[in-house]
């Protein structure tokens, strides 16, 4: 019982972090209608700029962050700027092709600048732990959540709160509308996508302590990015959050069952079940 | 006998009752039609007729047969065809080519398809853009290629959605005279229209929906004249000015 | 015609990595060419073409190294077991209306579970694979050769059956409604095309096809692995398409004929840098997204028609 309780845990707090890259991947998607297929790349591309920043200027990641989300903003601002604003209109394998293009591009240039070696952030708090009774907590752990549910909460209040982001759920929900509204567009698509990629750039930030870094480590993350965002509903923030929170539970208590990476299928099945069952996930509008 | 039968007709949508018990009859020859405010459930109606939507309660008749739960290519194939309100071509396919898939519900071989067309064509005076791309096509063109797509199929009853919405006056007179011949030619035919010199014109016999439900029925002029119908249309303080 | 003489008697010139880059030039072309009935002429958003090709690898080569059946009909039974599964996909998704990116992400899903069972079930070969044996010489029964140049033969004219039985298909009702649905299945409906069948049969007979480029590939390299499930093959395929031109006939043709060769070139000179020639791979498919969204092949025509207007004086004179 302790087992699966502690199996629990660690899976939810695992899947503060995957909400967190969820919820831009559902950002995206809610806005643009795109599906951002080169997400788990950026996120890889996160784990790798908190490893140097932490190799090589002695940056806890944790407080790169501060540098590593607007880096990450103007980052994804330029690739929306100058690559995904041409395709918004295409049919949606052009935009797969796109974004796995860039996928592609990023994967590989990491590749050939830091080969294909493990790499790891070691944090000197690694180790340390809580104990409640006979559950153990990592608390390096527990800070990646906290600090993921943060980023989410304040996201959270920029949508609902601000006019940039009332703006945002303007044209998720009805672009044309909104637009006669006075809305611009682009420069919403520009800050969704910024944003979208903002919030992977946290996510790969925050999980680089708890994971080797390879430059194809995006795609665990990437499939389960699609998973929680199918599962929440394309769209929806709170589904996106809660979606994953859940996949984070059931992939660690997967572990119980089924060995290896058939826990991946078990994942994938759960995809299509949704896919098939309930097309607009658990929140979610469209399917 | 009645071509198409239509009784105690439902559609709703959540709590919204869309269409409401509707009936109608229409009998082999006649050019019916359907007027009504904005919303008022008429294309929905349509939507019911042709197979996009299931009914949740009533039946429709077409030669006896009941076409509720069939598929709308299964009732095209029966000969119910309809033409849509904004109009959906093909776009990466030329003029001809638009007109052949309608064809083709008659006929296996592309030949014959192709002849039939061209036939269609020519009647509908397309005849000279046939290899054209849909771009090239004015609104007015595109209408008269769906018109034309739908009559290659060879309906016994076509369906039609807002045909005249968006034309001038003569491009109405000569869209009547086009649907006169067609109708003359043997094709049952159920409007839906706002412009009602066309209604006026063409139609035997009116039904009027407000709400989903029938609020009259009748030749053109008395519907046109009833106080119900005038007051759906432009509110409680109207009233149509008395011949003097 | 002169085209296909030249190809027939090029072998005998070639050395063996050109043989090589002309035989993967030809099965690329050949699964394109598959791949685009499915998802560019009928437009379909089929996103996992990788599972049926693996599908068609790993039965042939399973048949083989399990119970000594000949390749030739092992390629027919993969070629059906994968026409059989891709109409189900089909199937499945459409009673459940999963359409539009939902059926993408499903068909890419599915290739990726299939991955994942051939990697777990070590009756499969697991993480390695299926290695084929290989035998000194040829073997007819056996489906390998020793030099490239049977393979090449094999390759073209699969390359030449596909082509041919496209443009049969073009030119029938069949044809004709597969665009429709592509173009607006609603439309196609009310006008009497059965949606539902006219995308089965298709899904049917481009995966038939894919399934036996998968036993091909796995003859070729006397090997099937879990790769051939992954996503890299679908793009291969899928990009070929787009590329060249989506939903023509040539279009995949003329696609891998351009990038084929570039990519095998390229993984010849650059492979050693770890990564770049897929980096250029990236770039070519934002810059083909960005700029000829309709791929090689329209543009071609768009010059083509340009130039042939030009001479008949049609753009001189105008009105």
């Amino acid at each position: 019982m302790t087992l699966i309780l502690q199996l629990g845990i660690n899976g939810l707090l695992m899947g503060g972090i995957y909400a967190l890259a969820a919820i831009g991947l559902t950002l995206i998607f809610g806005v643009m209608g795109i599906v951002n297929f080169a997400h788990g790349a950026l996120m890889m591309l996160a784990m790798y700029s908190a490893y140097w920043f932490f190799t090589l200027l002695g940056i806890d990641p944790y407080l790169s962050l501060i540098l590593t989300v607007p880096l990450f903003f103007i980052f994804g601002g330029l690739i929306q700027k100058y690559i995904i604003r041409h395709t918004l209109g295409a049919p949606p394998i052009n935009q797969f092709l796109i974004t796995v293009g860039i996928m592609l591009f990023i994967e590989n240039a990491i590749l050939f600048l830091f080969s294909p070696d493990f790499r790891a952030v070691r944090v000197d708090y690694f180790g340390a732990i809580l104990s409640i009774g006979e559950l153990i907590i990592s608390l390096l752990r527990l800070l990646a959540f906290a600090i993921a549910v943060g980023l989410t909460g304040a996201l959270y209040l920029f949508l609902k709160k601000t006019d940039s982001g009332r703006a945002l759920r303007a044209v998720a929900a009805n672009k044309e509308a909104a637009q006669l509204m006075g809305i611009n567009l682009n420069y919403i698509y520009l800050m969704a996508f910024g944003i979208g990629v903002a919030c992977v750039g946290a996510a790969g930030t925050i999980v680089s302590p708890l994971f080797g870094i390879f430059p194809h480590v995006g795609h665990l993350f990437l499939l389960m990015a699609f998973v929680v965002v199918i599962l929440g509903g394309l769209g929806s923030f709170i589904g996106a959050f809660l979606g994953g929170l859940i996949i984070g539970v059931v992939e660690s208590l997967c572990t119980l069952f089924m060995p290896g990476s058939t826990k991946e299928a078990f994942v994938f099945s759960i995809f299509i079940l949704v896919l098939l069952f309930r097309p607009s996930g658990l929140f979610g509008r469209g399917g | 006998m009645d071509l198409l039968r239509i009784a105690n007709l439902t559609k709703k949508f959540g709590g919204l009752v869309a269409v409401n018990g509707f009936n109608l009859t229409l009998e082999k020859g006649e050019i019916g039609g359907l007027i009504g405010p904005n919303g008022a459930g008429k294309t929905t109606i349509f939507n019911l007729i042709s197979g996009y939507f299931k009914p949740d309660a009533g039946e429709i008749y077409f030669s006896e047969e009941n076409l509720v739960g069939l598929k709308p290519d299964k009732i095209c194939k029966k000969g119910v065809v309809r033409t849509f309100q904004i109009v959906k071509p093909f776009f990466n396919l030329t003029v001809l080519k638009n007109v052949m898939i309608g064809a083709f519900n008659r006929t296996d071989h592309p030949g014959i398809s192709e002849k039939r067309s061209l036939e269609v064509l020519e009647f509908l005076e397309l005849s000279d853009k046939k290899d054209y791309p849909i771009e090239s096509l004015t609104i007015v063109e595109r209408k008269r290629l769906e018109l034309a797509r739908s009559l290659a199929t060879q309906p016994q009853l076509l369906l039609l959605d807002e045909v005249a919405g968006g034309l001038n006056p003569s491009e109405v007179e000569d869209l009547i005279a086009i649907l006169r011949r067609i109708n003359k030619d043997g094709v049952t035919l159920l409007m839906i229209e706002h412009v009602m010199r066309t209604i006026a014109s063409l139609a035997n016999k009116i039904a009027v929906i407000n709400y989903g439900t029938k609020i009259s029925e009748g030749r053109p002029f008395e519907v046109l004249k009833d106080p119900n119908v005038v007051k759906a249309y432009l509110g409680e303080a109207y009233q149509i000015a008395e011949d003097k | 015609m002169v085209l296909l003489a030249f190809f027939l008697i090029l072998p005998l010139y070639l050395d063996a990595y050109f043989l090589h880059i002309m035989i993967m030039t030809f099965l690329f072309a050949y699964l394109s060419r598959s791949w685009d009935l499915i998802g560019g002429y009928t437009g379909q958003n089929f996103w996992g073409p990788s599972a049926i090709f693996g599908i068609g690898g790993y039965t042939s080569t399973l048949l083989f190294f399990y119970f000594k059946l000949s390749p030739w009909l092992g390629m027919l039974i993969g070629g059906i077991l994968g026409m059989i599964v891709g109409i189900l996909l089909c199937y499945v998704s459409s009673r459940f209306s999963v359409k539009g990116i939902y059926f993408g992400l499903a068909t890419l899903t599915f290739s990726q579970i299939c991955m994942t069972i051939v990697l777990n079930v070590d009756a499969f070969g697991g993480v390695n694979g299926v290695l084929l044996p290989l035998i000194k010489g040829n073997s007819l029964f056996q489906f390998q050769f020793h030099g490239k140049i049977p393979y090449y033969y094999i390759s073209f004219f699969m390359m030449v059956l596909s082509i041919y039985v496209m443009h049969y298909i073009e030119r029938t009702k069949s044809g004709y409604y597969y665009v429709a649905i592509r173009e607006d299945e609603d439309a196609a409906q009310a006008l009497g095309v059965d949606t539902l069948k006219y995308k089965l049969i298709p899904t049917g007979i481009g995966c038939f096809f894919l399934a036996m480029g998968g036993t091909l590939h796995a003859q070729y390299l006397l090997f099937v692995n879990p790769d051939f499930f992954g996503l890299p093959f679908t793009i291969e395929m899928i990009i070929r398409s787009i590329l060249g031109g989506v939903g023509t006939l040539f279009g995949p043709i003329i696609g891998s004929f351009i990038l084929t060769p570039l990519s095998e070139i390229s993984r010849g000179f650059l492979g050693g840098y770890r990564g770049v020639h897929m980096m250029i791979y990236g770039v070519i498919m934002i810059l083909f997204m960005l700029f000829l969204p309709r791929g090689v092949g329209t543009w071609l025509e768009k010059l083509y028609d340009y130039l042939e207007s030009f001479f008949e004086g049609k753009i001189r004179f105008s009105g």
